[in-house]
């Protein structure tokens, strides 16, 4: 097998992990932004795994195990946070959430 | 290998792009599996095929899923696509893009200082779960404890 130079995989992580911050910073919906949030996290897999495979061990696929598992709890609590929102302000603009209700 | 990788990485840049700038929840989630069917591809060059699958099967299907299901749900119309066009206007996306690409340029100056060459080794799943269940059998745990917490807080968050 021909070999794949390290640092390259670190970048395409870090552009990964960039493009869903700018999607974080930039988007004003709600679902948009949880997507962007699935974006880095998976970046950051991404940059777990090229690590084990640098070294050539098990620990850098095991913390994308943990991160995937992360993923989904963040996805699933997070989408019941969305349905809530679009239940009671009946849109998914971030805007409307700048007020508290004590 | 090399070019699997580098067409791979295109892919996966590609449709990230495309999942940001896109006006429609459904599209953008199709653009996201595709790139998250792409990083599949770049773990397999990697050696790391059981995560490939993890990610092609919990990412790609279970999750982008879930998505779908929700965005099923709450029946987004046409208003919000209208909404989300007045809301993309360069004057609200180039500011951040600005300073998050001073921080891009800095850490690829860190990166690209190094050079070291990756030969992929398989690292199979049988090394992976005597890792899981022997030394890390704690985190497995609580990985199971967040997903229980996960389930009860989606549970009740969404019901009433």
């Amino acid at each position: 097998m021909e070999a794949i130079p390290y640092e390259h995989g670190l970048i395409l992580a870090a552009l990964l992990f960039v493009c869903g911050l700018v999607g974080v910073l930039t988007r004003r919906n709600i679902v948009f932004v949880l997507l962007s949030l699935e974006i880095m996290l998976n970046a950051c897999g991404l940059a777990f795994v090229v690590g084990s495979a640098r070294w050539g061990h098990a620990e850098g696929q095991a913390m994308f195990m943990m991160i995937l598992t992360l993923a989904a709890a963040e996805v699933a609590v997070g989408l019941g946070l969305i349905i809530q929102m679009y239940k009671r302000f009946q849109t998914v603009d971030i805007s409307v959430l700048n007020e508290m209700k004590g | 290998m090399t070019l699997l990788f580098y067409l791979a990485s295109t892919v996966a840049l590609l449709a990230t792009l495309a999942v940001i700038t896109s006006t429609h929840v459904v599209h953008a989630l199709v653009y996201l599996i595709v790139s998250l069917l792409a990083v599949a591809v770049i773990f397999f060059v990697l050696g790391a095929p059981f995560a490939a699958m993890l990610e092609a099967i919990v990412y790609a299907g279970a999750i982008m899923v879930l998505f779908l299901f929700v965005m099923m749900m709450l029946n987004l119309g046409q208003t919000t696509e209208q909404e989300e066009r007045e809301w993309l206007h360069p004057r609200t996306w180039v500011g951040p893009s600005v300073l998050v690409l001073v921080l891009l340029v800095q850490l690829g100056r860190v990166l690209v200082g190094e050079h070291t060459e990756i030969t992929p080794v398989e690292v199979g799943v049988r090394d992976l779960s005597l890792l899981l269940f022997g030394p890390w059998l704690l985190a497995v745990e609580l990985a199971s404890m967040l997903l229980l917490g996960g389930l009860i807080a989606a549970y009740h968050v969404a019901k009433k």
